[in-house]
């Protein structure tokens, strides 16, 4: 059974001979435009001028559009109708695609587009989530605001209360493959569209909509992309919609990517936020009441920012029970790029925030943290390996309430509302949305990495080490993980899949999911095969393509897996249950006994070869394919209240990062790392692996070096790899242990296995509290850190004065 | 123009294209070899590395940055050319599919030739070779754990072959003004001061790139031979103009370590396999890292115009923000500093530790005899608009005993000093105080106190 076994990526010999093709490689008629942005100058104004004639008389160029040109301005928002694709009179961000140049070559078209002559009547610009909410500047009436209990009276009567505010950074997602498009127009007014997009439903929506034509007639493909991590979910909608549009109005294949620069400075990044904190605590640490307060800062446009926002409330608990609490989240409009989805959709920004708590609760009551953590923790799971009951019947017509010309496929689709209580059980706690949370394992998971890791000697023994070290310190955590799995948008959580047998027993899978790295192919294709009993080498794996599967989910929320696998699996079920039925018939035996193992079709003794039954099967005229379904259960939730179940299931992990830094510079660096995450079972355990360990990178760039800086105008000052830094090879751990918890999921996805996209990045998290750890060690105690992300050399060196009292 | 180059074992001749032209962009868009991969297109992210291969060796590049002219006479293998002949896989390929190297696979075929150019190379510092490759999925542990299982496997053939191919290759003209000694380029050079001098074009490369300029006319110095020496003579070390970053770092290695290691860190392979210590000071960035270690060891540059050469401390060569003590039509020839000074210590501040560029780049070089200060050198980059000495802080310490008040004092007194800005890399804030927190570095640096987060193993 090809299920469960560490292949490589599907793609992998390909990857590596360079033969792997991404949109950009794809060889295009000779007659193929390409394209390019001419981009605001300014944060803030109203267009008062376009002088466009020098780009039109430029070497190559073919055609120039701006607003007066686009009467019926094609919209790139999937949510709120905000992202006109060129700007009509007004500019809200520098960056903002104002005019677009269709020439004959990438460079005509670069070079063309600076030489626009736009002129502004420059408006006040809010910049920092302090100028939105003095201007009340903001998405949604007002906050948002969930609570359970009543905070306020807990900390009020709490024997010790302890309160901050902490930054928290935005991330640019650096997919190495940039922004790509290309639409190449059809008969009849048809269009044929590749995007390196995690949505293509959503990029069918958007040049339909553009194009005034029903989704029939607009057929979305994409292979691959050169990494996603978010990035990918709704900021390629305007080249693919720029693409369509020009490629309509000259009859010719236009192509169009971003220079890296460009693609910084357009695209949406990693919400950053501000998070204010008033905890009431017990002398050992137990959180008794909690208020938060998040200020995001979403940028010029809606765009996800609602449902991010939300998964960031979502996660405010992590792995801990918080008996009141009350959740305050503001979502502040600014003149900045507009923030989008990158890897947990919030759930990071949630996490860091009570990890933090945890962190300065720790250090007030003087305990070690990680026995806070643990003295908070949710309480373990009630019934090991059972599944929930069923949920309440989902009522999928009083969801929908969406105004028409909406990408229903959209997580930034108009928003359900609905009341659904839950049965209510004494022992389970739950959410602060009112969850019960029936699956906790970090009890087991986290003593299992306390023993691996040596937690407690190596704290010991670098406490020790910091005493005979002036100049540098070390520093250890620990943090846990609880991360959510589904939309929290419920209608998403559904997939189709598509499968072909051939009648020389080669088998086609296309299903809506996108590879973007993550061996979601390569997991689904290993469902097949296990179905059918084959090799997983005889699966061959098409391009995802809205022609084959429609009405399809983004590649998101971890969700590729857990839904493409379960529709691909029902697909390939049908296809052999025809197929058992057909040889039961043929041996006089019922068809349950019928196995399909090791490429062979077993029945009443006799054992045939797979493509023998296959052919057999065809000439009895027996359909060799099918469509498969799948649709999540028992996941129900009220955003605007707060309550319900919005997961199926929660994923775990914890990390312990120890690392150095150096007192007089800030310097600092992760000395090793390890990692205990929970896979359920895994479909793929090498696949699952490079998740974890990739993830925890990406994490800890996140909150390390990783700093987006925009000066007093609202520029990006950090638009390229030169001034925004990834981590490179040498930051990766020098020791680097990484482990798969490996139980069953004890609900129902696909193999037992559980979703492994997002929850891993959070692991990085341990990384800012190890530094903070370190830091509090250039001090007496008496101060707490304070350590803000991203933790750079500057701001770990300000942390250490802050406690050196200088 | 003429240009002539083996491509993955085949000559190639390219007639009439742009001298600027990019070997990245010819490749994919001309050649419809699309296997190299454009990131950034400004030679930070690796995804388009090649090999080159010339009388020197072979090297990794950055095809981005790499203009058509720079690869006259050598031999050039793409991703494509890193697999066999007949299509068989090398072995840091079969390891990458082995160890689960790739993801997305967009960055994997900058990293498979990094790796094979190490692996031809017997390079096994694997941290070091791939610092100029970025990776987003995988965490760099399972490429790495790919380059350790390659490193004891054969070198293929057809990767060796090029070194005997390259030899026996006649390119002929280039036609693009390509002196072979520096005579010819000091008489091009006054007749055509307005040109652009082209050595590895690791800057240059982004005025085309990213800033989209016309060059012309443009000089291409890779075939200066007579720059590209590194000779000893006197206790000093006299290094041509040309000779790169990973030339000079191998020549200083020994000798002054710290230096070396300062050039460890200097960009990445790539960016030093083409980048030229002249190109690094004539640039006159502030934030060039070869500077202030040069001015700290006391060094002499060494200018050219037509026949006429001069001499002068190199920190007189930097006037003012990009303003240099250059006249219209010379050229810098080379530099000399102390082969020795073993109380040299140069330390770069950055936000990451590989491949970035400095925020503030201190180095000492004071010396002690008896217990006294006898002659202090310090000089910094990213403090100023040019690399620049800290002659109060350095004042304060001649004369004075080595002692820790010393210290201090020197310290205080560099806030005179320096008026840092406050930019992307860091606040001027930060800037001054940890410019001055060096100062306390380098004390307990020579009084064996360990100083460097480098240096501490897990």
């Amino acid at each position: 059974m090809s299920m469960g076994k560490p292949l490589p990526h599907d793609a992998a010999p390909l990857h590596v001979t360079g033969q792997a093709r991404y949109i950009d490689d794809l060889s295009f008629p000779a007659n193929a435009l390409h394209l390019a942005f001419g981009l605001s100058s300014v944060a803030h104004g109203e267009i008062t001028g376009v002088d466009l004639s020098a780009v039109r008389s430029a070497p190559g160029v073919v055609a120039v559009l701006s607003a007066e040109d686009l009467p019926d301005m094609p919209d790139c928002s999937p949510s709120a109708h905000d992202e006109p694709l060129l700007a009509v009179g007004m500019v809200h961000y520098v960056g903002q695609p104002v005019f677009l140049v269709v020439a004959d070559s990438h460079l005509a078209a670069r070079k063309a587009a600076r030489l626009g002559k736009v002129s502004y009547r420059e408006l006040p610009a809010l910049l920092t989530v302090d100028e939105a909410l003095a201007a009340n500047s903001r998405f949604e009436q007002g906050p948002v605001i969930w609570a359970k209990g009543d905070a306020s009276r807990a900390i009020e009567t709490a024997a010790r209360v302890v309160e901050g505010s902490f930054e928290v950074g935005g991330q640019e997602h650096f997919y190495l493959e940039g922004q790509v498009a290309a639409a190449l127009p059809q008969e009849g007014g048809d269009m044929v569209v590749h995007s390196s997009t995690q949505h293509p439903t959503e990029v069918q929506h958007k040049v339909a909509h553009a194009l005034h034509l029903p989704m029939s007639s607009v057929r979305v493909e994409v292979r691959r992309m050169g990494g996603g991590f978010g990035g990918k979910e709704s900021q390629g909608n305007a080249l693919a919609i720029a693409c369509a549009v020009a490629a309509r109005l000259t009859g010719r294949p236009c192509r169009m990517r971003y220079d890296r620069d460009d693609d910084m400075v357009i695209t949406g990044k990693r919400h950053d936020l501000r998070i204010l904190y008033r905890a009431g605590v017990d002398g050992e640490g137990r959180i008794l009441g909690l208020e938060f307060t998040h200020l995001f800062r979403c940028g010029w446009s809606q765009d996800l920012s609602l449902p991010v926002a939300d998964r960031a409330m979502l996660h405010a608990d992590n792995c801990y029970h918080l008996p009141h609490i009350r959740i305050e989240s503001h979502r502040l409009k600014t003149n900045t790029c507009s923030a989008t989805a990158y890897r947990g959709f919030g759930g990071p920004q949630g996490m860091v925030g009570i990890e933090r708590v945890m962190d300065h609760v720790a250090f007030v009551v003087g305990r070690e943290p990680l026995e806070v953590r643990k003295a908070n923790f949710y309480r373990g799971m009630a019934t090991p390996g059972g599944a929930s009951p069923p949920g309440p019947p989902e009522d999928i017509w009083e969801q929908k309430k969406a105004a028409s010309g909406d990408d229903l496929t959209s997580r930034g689709a108009a928003l359900p509302v609905g009341s659904h209580d839950l049965p209510p059980d004494g022992r389970v706690q739950t959410t602060p949305y009112h969850m019960p949370v029936e699956d906790f394992i970090g009890h087991e998971l986290v003593a299992e990495l306390e023993r691996t890791s040596d937690y407690r000697a190596r704290k010991a023994e670098i406490a020790e080490w910091n005493k005979r070290s002036p100049v540098l310190k070390r520093g250890i955590a620990l943090t846990p993980v609880k991360f959510g799995i589904s939309f929290t948008l419920t209608w998403l959580n559904q997939a189709g899949a598509l499968v072909h047998v051939y009648q020389d027993g080669s088998i086609a899978l296309n299903h809506g999911g996108t590879e973007m790295g993550q061996g979601l192919f390569q997991k689904v294709a290993q469902v097949t095969a296990s179905v059918f009993g084959v090799d997983v080498g005889l699966v061959k794996i098409t391009a995802t393509d809205t022609g084959k599967v429609p009405n399809t989910s983004a590649t998101a929320a971890s969700s590729g897996s857990d839904l493409n696998g379960m529709a691909a699996k029902a697909a390939a079920e049908t296809i052999r249950g025809r197929l058992a039925e057909f040889i039961a018939e043929k041996h006089q035996v019922k068809p349950s006994t019928v196995k399909f193992v090791d490429g062979t079709v077993k029945v009443a003794g006799e054992v045939y070869d797979w493509a023998r039954v296959v052919a057999w099967a065809y000439q009895a005229r027996v359909s060799l394919s099918s469509t498969g379904y799948y649709a999540t259960p028992k996941i129900i939730w009220d955003r605007v209240k707060g309550t319900g179940r919005p997961f199926f299931y929660f994923a775990y992990g914890a990390a312990v990062t120890e690392v150095v830094i150096d007192r007089l510079t800030g310097e600092n660096r992760i000395l090793r790392a390890d990692l205990l995450h929970d896979t359920g079972t895994s479909l793929n355990p090498a696949l699952d692996m490079g998740q974890v360990e990739g993830a925890y990178v990406q994490g800890a760039g996140w909150l390390t070096t990783e700093e987006l800086v925009w000066d007093g105008k609202g520029r990006l000052s950090t638009h390229a790899p030169s001034t925004y830094k990834i981590p490179a090879c040498s930051d990766r751990p020098d020791v680097f242990n990484v482990a798969l918890w490996g139980k069953p999921n004890r609900e129902d996805a696909v193999g037992k296995s559980k979703a492994v996209g997002e929850p891993p990045f959070m692991l990085g998290i341990s990384a800012l509290y190890a530094l903070s750890d370190a830091v509090a060690a250039c001090g007496d105690g008496s101060v707490y850190p304070a350590l803000d992300a991203p933790a750079t050399a500057e701001r770990v060196l300000m942390a250490v004065r802050r406690v050196e009292r200088v | 123009m003429s240009i002539a180059f083996l491509l993955n074992g085949t000559p190639v001749r390219i007639e009439g294209e742009a001298p600027t032209r990019t070997l990245l962009d010819w490749l994919r868009d001309t050649r419809g070899l699309r296997g190299t991969k454009e990131g950034c297109n400004e030679g930070d992210c690796g995804a388009c590395t090649v090999m080159v291969t010339d009388a020197e060796g072979s090297k990794a590049l950055n095809a981005c940055i790499l203009f058509l002219p720079q690869l006259h006479g050598k031999a050039v293998r793409t991703v494509e050319g890193v697999s066999g002949p007949d299509g068989e896989m090398h072995p840091v390929q079969a390891a990458m599919v082995a160890h689960h190297g790739s993801q997305c696979g967009f960055c994997t075929p900058g990293f498979v030739v990094s790796m094979a150019v190490a692996h031809l190379n017997g390079a096994t510092d694997h941290d070091d070779q791939l610092a100029g490759n970025l990776c987003r999925c995988t965490g760099y542990a399972p490429i790495v754990r790919a380059a350790e299982a390659a490193a004891g496997e054969a070198v293929p053939e057809w990767m060796t072959a090029d070194r005997a191919a390259v030899a026996g290759f006649a390119a002929g003209e280039a036609g693009v003004f390509r002196p072979a000694d520096s005579d010819a380029l000091a008489e091009w050079y006054l007749a055509n001061p307005d040109a652009v001098l082209v050595a590895g074009a690791t800057d240059v490369g982004l005025w085309v790139t990213k800033q989209l300029r016309d060059l012309r006319p443009v000089a291409f110095l890779n075939g200066v031979e007579d720059l590209k020496g590194i000779e000893v003579q006197g206790g000093q070390l006299h290094v041509g103009a040309c000779v790169t970053i990973s030339a000079l770092r191998d020549a200083v290695a020994e000798r002054l370590p710290s230096f070396g290691e300062l050039l460890r860190r200097y960009a990445s392979v790539q960016v030093r396999n083409a980048a030229t210590i002249g190109g690094n000071i004539a640039n006159g960035s502030p934030i060039g890292d070869g500077p202030p270690a040069l001015i700290a060891l006391g060094a002499t540059l060494h200018l050219r115009r037509g026949d006429e050469m001069r001499s002068i401390p190199l920190e007189a060569f930097f006037l003012e923000y990009r303003k240099q003590d250059r006249r219209p039509g010379e050229f810098v020839a080379g530099v000399s500093f102390p082969e020795f000074a073993p109380d040299l210590r140069c330390y770069k501040i950055s936000k990451r530790f590989d491949q970035d560029i400095s925020a503030v780049c201190g180095c000492f070089n004071v010396v002690v005899e008896g217990g006294v200060v006898t002659s202090a050198r310090i000089a910094f980059g990213g403090m100023a608009g040019v690399p620049k000495r800290a002659s109060l802080a350095e004042a304060a310490m001649v004369g004075k005993p080595w002692v820790e008040t010393t210290v201090e004092d020197a310290a205080e007194a560099m806030a005179g000093d320096f008026a840092p800005l406050t930019d992307m890399r860091a606040s001027a804030g930060y800037r001054m105080l940890t410019a001055q927190n060096l100062m306390r570095r380098y004390f307990h640096d020579l009084n064996g106190v360990p100083v460097s987060v480098l240096e501490v193993t897990p």
